[in-house]
């Protein structure tokens, strides 16, 4: 990169309208995460339609800046409410909770704000290193190597993130037949519109994820109305409190969950939630204090809230690379990419750059903003917490409606809202995970396309899919995820049947 | 299309395949696993949570028809009220944020954003 990209970035980023939208969407994003109910993912579909009539860095500057202080900011409610603000909290809001409870609060929160500080510079530091990087090689990438990396990331999130692959391989492919639907396949034929034109141009993905993220959250929140929220009582003096002992103390601890965090977030369908939940088992299983996991103990939030977070920015590097998302976040911000000019893949890097760098910069400012304004939040955490939910939900559906309408400007998205709203509510309520089904929808085209074009150039040649050196390498690693996991399965429900079984 | 072997269906036709298969497996697993064949979500039997994800449901059929002839201001207001007063707020807050919510969205999405949204029987009223 050079010094005139490098400035005309910092130009594009300290503009006054673009901090406007980082410090709005700031607020947004601590407001959204730390409302039991409301997710980051929900952020992001919901910043869509917003960010629809802006320019690119600001478009892509307010969904970095509210996912990553959403993601924070859930860790909130778990202190005080034992209710993760957003799933990325889940993995500890029992320990966030009893910590509380033992009188605790203000190390909890204050661990969750540094440590998520600190876990997001980790994950930007890698994207910034390993995305150009990555973008090298992959310039020499043809069809062969499109096709395995497309199909990896598809089975990795069946395969590696989910306890019953079988029902996240039915995920999967539901989301690969929604991706059929319509012209847009190499044969330009229709499929699957029966005569009407809304389906001819394919289903569009905005609001089916609106309904996917937001509409299904909502409905989950509406079945548990009259379960009331109960704060705990904490007294939040200075946060900082005793957080340099601590950063000192668990050194391995927060490198290990960051770095493990960036490494879930560049798999894709699995993001910050998973690391999480990874990252506090990991932290458990090497603690020399494994006796005080769950009883209040500050090390697996140490690790774990720097985990998701840093999984955020991991979830970029194959988004921008390949066009493959890392996560759900990135699932939907690949629409907003393409929407934008600022087409993914490895030339993006070349064509880009000032963009790109201009959106590096916005992590790195919306990381150090966390702090200032994670303070503010948490002081706050009260008032927030007291948002009435039969308020904010009704409104927050409307909005719904409203954004899934703008796309298009057809109510036919509001209808796509509705349907996928129900699936993924259905879904999700009898154990399908949601994330292939994502995955499956944006990446259906993009499999077909390589496939049907590394087929023309090899003739009708399997073979040719394990010509190529990394060709061949990612294929044989495709296979590894397949049927490692597989065979796993298979021995653990074998074992676990034999006499009428026991459910898991 | 004839004369390629790799044409429009073969993916769908793929995808239903392994659809088919995995359906199979479940139905297997599951009829092993014993087990009711449909269980109602326990909010069900709750009168309130029944009632307010009823209302969701409804209330987006409702402006999917609706919205096209009433308009968006007149639905929206609507289906505001009526979610808030189920949701457990009193007139004297659903009316308040009804309105207030849907000028907000008018003035962010139709002034600023320029949505179409639909005017209806306010055609002549539109401003």
């Amino acid at each position: 990169m050079s010094a005139s990209v490098l400035a005309q970035a910092l130009a594009q980023v300290f503009d006054p309208y673009v901090l406007w939208v980082i410090l709005a969407s700031a607020a947004f994003g601590l407001f959204v995460g730390a409302v039991p109910g409301l997710t980051a993912t929900m952020a992001t579909a919901l910043l869509v339609p917003v960010t629809f009539f802006m320019e690119p860095v600001p478009a892509i500057a307010s969904i970095v800046t509210a996912t990553a202080m959403a993601i924070f900011a859930g860790d909130i409610p778990s202190c005080l409410l034992r209710m993760p603000g957003t799933p990325a909290s889940a993995a500890y809001t029992d320990e966030a909770y009893a910590m509380t409870k033992k009188g605790q609060g203000e190390l909890a929160l204050g661990a969750g704000l540094v440590f998520s500080v600190i876990g997001g510079l980790f994950g930007t530091a890698v994207l910034i290193v390993a995305a150009p990087a990555l973008a090298e090689i992959a310039l020499k990438f043809s069809s062969f190597e499109y096709f395995w990396l497309v199909a990896l990331g598809l089975l990795s999130a069946v395969f590696i993130a989910f306890s019953n692959p079988l029902k996240g391989i039915v995920s999967l492919l539901l989301g690969l037949l929604v991706a059929s639907v319509g012209l847009d396949n190499p044969a330009g034929f229709p499929r699957f519109t029966f005569g009407n034109a809304e389906l001819s141009g394919g289903l569009t993905l905005i609001p089916i994820m609106i309904g996917m993220f937001a509409v299904s959250e909502i409905i989950r929140s509406v079945s548990r109305i009259d379960q009331p929220w109960e704060m705990a009582q904490a007294k939040i003096g200075n946060v900082f409190r005793g957080m340099w002992g601590l950063t000192k103390r668990y050194r391995m601890p927060v490198l290990r969950g960051s770095a493990l965090g960036t490494a879930i977030g560049v798999l894709p369908g699995a993001g910050a939630d998973i690391a999480a939940w990874m990252s506090y088992a990991v932290s458990k299983k090497f603690s020399r204090e494994p006796e005080k996991f769950g009883t209040g103990h500050v090390e697996g939030i140490i690790e774990a809230g720097a985990s998701n977070n840093s999984a955020l920015a991991g979830a970029w590097v194959p988004a921008l690379v390949f066009g493959i998302p890392g996560d759900s976040i990135t699932a939907i911000v690949i629409g907003v990419l393409y929407i934008k000019g600022l087409n993914p893949g490895p030339s993006i890097f070349m064509n880009n750059a000032v963009a790109i760098y201009a959106i590096f910069m916005v992590f790195i400012l919306a990381n150090l903003l966390m702090l200032p304004l994670g303070i503010a939040a948490i002081k706050s955490a009260k008032q927030l917490l007291r948002a009435p939910r039969g308020v904010l939900m009704p409104v927050i559906l409307l909005f719904c409606i409203v954004g899934s309408f703008a796309i298009n400007n057809s109510i036919f998205g509001v209808v796509l809202m509705l349907v996928f709203g129900l699936v993924a509510y259905l879904m999700e309520e009898n154990g399908f995970p949601v994330a292939p089904a994502i995955l499956g929808m944006v990446l259906g085209a993009m499999l077909e396309e390589h496939f049907i074009r590394a087929m023309i150039r090899a003739d009708g040649n399997f073979i040719a899919f394990f010509e190529r050196p990394i060709a061949a390498g990612l294929g044989l690693f495709t296979l590894v995820v397949v049927c490692v996991p597989l065979i796993r399965w298979m021995l653990r429900s074998r074992m676990r049947f034999p006499g009428g079984g026991t459910s898991p | 299309m004839p004369g390629q072997r790799f044409g429009p269906a073969w993916f769908p036709g793929l995808v239903a395949a392994g659809l088919g298969i995995c359906g199979l497996l479940l139905v297997v697993s599951g009829a092993r696993e014993g087990g009711p064949w449909i269980a109602l979500p326990e909010w069900m039997h709750r009168g309130w949570p029944a009632l307010g994800v009823g209302s969701v449901l409804a209330g987006l059929l409702f402006y999917v028809v609706a919205a096209d002839t009433l308009g968006f201001h007149i639905t929206g207001v609507l289906l505001l009220t009526v979610w808030t007063r189920i949701l457990g707020s009193s007139w004297r807050v659903a009316l308040p944020v009804a309105v207030l919510a849907s000028v907000a969205i008018h003035l962010s999405f139709y002034k600023a954003l320029r949505i179409p949204l639909p005017w209806g029987v306010l055609e002549g009223w539109a401003f």
